[in-house]
């Protein structure tokens, strides 16, 4: 298997793009990637696309086709990808083996979704199918409240407080506030958290990620060409994936998410590092609850010990282990097929040095953390600045 | 001959008080108190209908009979407030209670008497040796027009009875006997909301004709009078009425109090008898004789005479009225109204 | 979703009365019903299972934010309920509110409207669960 990098990056601003459509947004994150990577797009031989619910949201299936079009890029193989909110991750999982196996030299990969082409409740019905629509959402379940009963069984288990969930959305806000891309630039209070709508109990509207529109793509190549096309290839030095039941009462335990737990493990053997030499983390914190078993399922903070952690300030900037530094799902906006592709985005400026405002000196190795659903997928990749 | 093998009631928990409704209307509380004799009325939550009331009922009936679903023959709901226009309540129920497919089903309407008329039906049925049992329920989730004196009145629940041979009944059915003429006191048309009802009408010649005319008719053919019976269970669709029709048979006011649950949880329509009759079960002994008779608006009666076996210990099986009745909630009118669908656009 | 009326109907049975399934290899209890034994794999012998209905509470929520279908019965209270043979499922707790609830709560199920959110369209009927009074 060859080694593999990341040798070109680019966003949109994750935000409410009325004025723009999902191939808007997808050409504009693919074009930047190229730009990025010193590209024509003559080069990619190959192409990956993580969408989780374009046929439900735009009414568009056959996405990969249109991607490739309308980037130019056709003939090349493109493929389209989903895994609820992972699509990216996976996507991302694609082209790197694709790359890894050498059946591809240099391809693409990008992530998107357009969410505000509906109104709320159909776009919350539609983003309900990462769940199990039978027998969790058909019954009265919402998504939200399938993590808010994680939440409820987590507080008990653990004597959390809603103040430990609010700490995450305070946090993330914070680091949001200094990403120009962000969806959400502005700073909250944990009492704003706390007065906020009930959404489903105990998470409140601010503890949830919002609906966004926006996409994202890498460009990827061996890692033995990479300095053809920049000078700082951010190299993926493990990638791993795992799955669990479709729905979440069928978990042994739901204060945790196994399957990113397995992906951790799996990614850590993979990099030969252990959590305590990851410098940067891009976790999926698509309600507080969830980067609070992110960052104990990824062995940053022992089981039950991460809301404390996160109260604290160990997970900002400049403190134990920076989490989350784009705003995360919460404050930098949740494009669900996107999220898992700015993930690796932000990454990269963070090992490139590019991370601006929000830069965490010294960062060499970094990770993220992408779930589908409430757990049923998870994947983690582990990044290195090459020297 | 037949008898009562299991039976099961249920009561919604939430109340609404007379006096809620009377103050919303600028009514006198007191006055409507005892006018009607209604002091609270049972009312169903907004996921429960006539299909969910019947479902629960009929699952304490099977408890108390202790057989096997698959066993009954035939499964009839009455109710005035079937859930569908057109689709069988009585499919919904057999279906939940895991007795399909190997039966017959179907739903009745006769405004407050569809559940009585539905046990004479699994009365012939398992008589005449077609089947060995038959479930009757009569549920419902009536509704009054508000502001309009229904209103008080209209409650919500539900009670089932298996009908089996007299050997292995709680209490055999020694005789039935109906009175039916065509009497317009009370009626809903196709697409209507509420009913529409006769005034002082739905008194002389439309309830107390017909209670009077069926119960004085079977007594007449068994050849009973009012002293031979322990208890008596008049239809209620209020808590005066049967009082009156009491009187008027010469009937002691203790006989009929056990059966008579409206004051507690309005009129619930084909529940009304059946549960009245279920109370009574409750607490009877062996060898009591119970006097019912229906009364559906349009009209008709159907009157029973039941006596009471010593396989009534069966009843330990299942939970009575009395907790159905003591396990409550009040609302306030506005939480009525959401959960009766009384607000436009719901 | 848009309803659908066969997706509705194979399911009615299961739903209105928690079928499921145990598997006799292992004797574990599946709700909903399984074809495959995730723990015997193909040794595993799958049958139908009727569950008593009878469980606890394992965690909950109140939903304030409905789906369509749910929006007059906001807000209601959701849980995954362990049932007493051991499986596991999702489920509205009837008649309470957050406040009234615990984490280990027993219940039993009870026969409800699941949704009915097109007056001119199904009612969908299932299982539900309330608080067993102590």
């Amino acid at each position: 298997m060859r080694k593999v990098a990341i040798v070109g990056v680019g966003m949109t601003k994750f935000g409410e793009h009325w004025e723009r459509g999902f191939r808007d947004l997808v050409t504009e994150a693919g074009v930047k990637a190229l730009e990025d990577a010193g590209m024509s797009g003559a080069e990619i031989s190959a192409g990956y696309v993580g969408t989780m619910a374009a046929g439900s949201l735009i009414g568009q299936e056959h996405t990969g086709a249109l991607i490739a079009d309308y980037m130019g890029l056709n003939p090349i193989p493109i493929t389209r990808v989903e895994g609820a909110c992972a699509s990216g991750s996976l996507a991302l999982r694609q082209g790197l083996m694709a790359v890894a196996s050498g059946m591809h030299d240099v391809v693409v990969v990008g992530g998107v979704e357009k969410m505000t082409d509906l109104d709320t409740a159909e776009v919350s019905e539609i983003l309900g199918g990462a769940g199990d629509q039978e027998w969790e959402l058909f019954l009265g379940a919402t998504f939200p409240g399938l993590y808010a009963m994680m939440a409820r069984r987590y507080m008990h288990d653990y004597k959390a407080t809603e103040e430990m969930l609010a700490s995450v959305a305070v946090k993330n806000h914070k680091h949001g506030s200094m990403n120009p891309l962000a969806q959400f630039q502005n700073e909250i209070t944990i009492q704003d958290v706390l007065d906020s709508k009930m959404v489903a109990d105990p998470l409140k509207i601010l503890d949830c990620s919002p609906l966004t529109d926006g996409a994202a793509a890498v460009v990827l190549a061996p890692l033995d060409i990479a300095k053809k096309y920049t000078d700082t290839p951010i190299e993926i030095v493990a990638s791993a994936q795992a799955s669990d039941t479709i729905a979440l009462h069928n978990r042994s335990s739901i204060a945790g998410v196994k399957a990113a737990q397995i992906a951790a493990q799996a990614a850590y053997k993979q990099a030969g590092v252990s959590p305590s030499q990851i410098r940067v983390a891009e976790v999926h914190d698509c309600f507080t609850i969830a980067e609070l078993m992110a960052i104990e399922d990824l062995g940053f903070f022992s089981k039950g010990k991460g809301g404390e952690a996160s109260l604290n300030g160990e997970t900002q900037i400049g403190a134990k282990i920076p989490v989350n530094t784009s705003g995360g799902l919460k404050a930098c906006g949740h494009p669900v097929g996107a999220t898992g592709i700015k993930q690796a985005v932000e990454i990269s400026w963070q090992l490139q040095g590019e991370a601006g405002k929000r830069q965490v000196s010294g960062a060499d190795i970094g990770l993220s953390h992408n779930v589908g659903g409430s757990g049923a997928t998870a994947v983690v990749h582990i990044y290195k600045r090459v020297n | 001959m037949v008898g009562i093998v299991g039976y099961g009631a249920y009561v919604p928990k939430y109340r609404i008080k007379s006096e809620v409704i009377a103050q919303v209307w600028g009514e006198d509380p007191d006055r409507i108190k005892k006018g009607l004799g209604i002091n609270e009325k049972a009312i169903a939550s907004s996921d429960e209908d006539a299909a969910t009331l019947a479902v629960e009922a009929a699952k304490i009936a099977l408890q108390r009979a202790g057989i096997a679903p698959k066993k009954l023959g035939a499964l009839y709901v009455g109710s005035e407030s079937h859930p569908y226009a057109v689709k069988p309540t009585a499919t919904i129920v057999a279906e939940a209670i895991g007795a399909t497919p190997d039966l017959t089903a179907a739903d009745l309407e006769f405004a407050c008497k569809a559940g009585t008329a539905g046990i004479q039906m699994c009365m012939g049925l398992v008589g005449s040796g077609m089947m060995e049992y038959g479930m009757a329920i009569g549920a419902d989730t009536s509704q009054g027009r508000p502001g309009d004196a229904l209103e008080y009145s209209t409650g919500c629940g539900a009670a089932a009875y298996i009908i089996g041979k007299d050997g292995e009944s709680l209490a055999i059915i020694e005789d039935t006997h109906s009175f039916t003429t065509d009497t317009p006191d009370f009626w809903r048309r196709n697409k209507a909301d509420y009913p529409s009802h006769g005034g002082r009408f739905t008194g002389p010649p439309a309830y107390f004709r017909h209670v009077k005319s069926a119960a004085l008719g079977l007594m007449k053919k068994m050849n009973t009078k009012v002293e031979d019976y322990d208890y008596f269970v008049f239809h209620q669709p209020n808590g005066k009425f049967p009082k009156a029709v009491a009187k008027m048979l010469g009937v002691p006011p203790e006989k009929i109090a056990d059966g008579l649950l409206t004051p507690n949880i309005g009129n619930t329509y084909s529940g009304a008898s059946p549960l009245g009759l279920a109370n009574v079960l409750d607490i009877a002994k062996a060898g009591d004789r119970i006097f019912v008779t229906s009364f559906g608006s349009g009209a008709g009666s159907d009157a029973f005479s039941i006596k009471v076996t010593d396989r009534i210990k069966n009843r330990e099986r299942g939970k009575p009225v009395s907790e159905f009745i003591a396990h409550k909630e009040y609302v306030d009118y506005a939480t009525y109204a959401k959960y009766r669908r009384k607000f436009k656009g719901m | 979703m848009k309803e659908s009326i066969p997706l509705t109907w194979r399911k009615i049975p299961d739903r209105y009365r928690l079928l499921g399934s145990l598997c006799k290899n292992c004797n574990s209890h599946y709700f909903p019903a399984r074809h495959v034994c995730p723990k015997c794999r193909r040794k595993g012998k799958i049958e139908s299972y009727q569950f008593s209905g009878r469980g606890r509470v394992f965690s909950f929520t109140e939903i304030h934010a409905p789906p369509a279908g749910f929006e007059e019965q906001i807000p209601y209270v959701m849980a995954i309920v362990e049932l007493a043979e051991g499986a596991r499922c999702t489920g509205e707790i009837v008649d309470v509110l957050k406040k009234d609830m615990q984490i280990g709560d027993e219940v039993e199920m009870v026969f409800r409207k699941i949704q009915s959110n097109d007056p001119e369209g199904l009612i969908h009927y299932g299982f539900k669960f309330k608080k067993v009074k102590k």
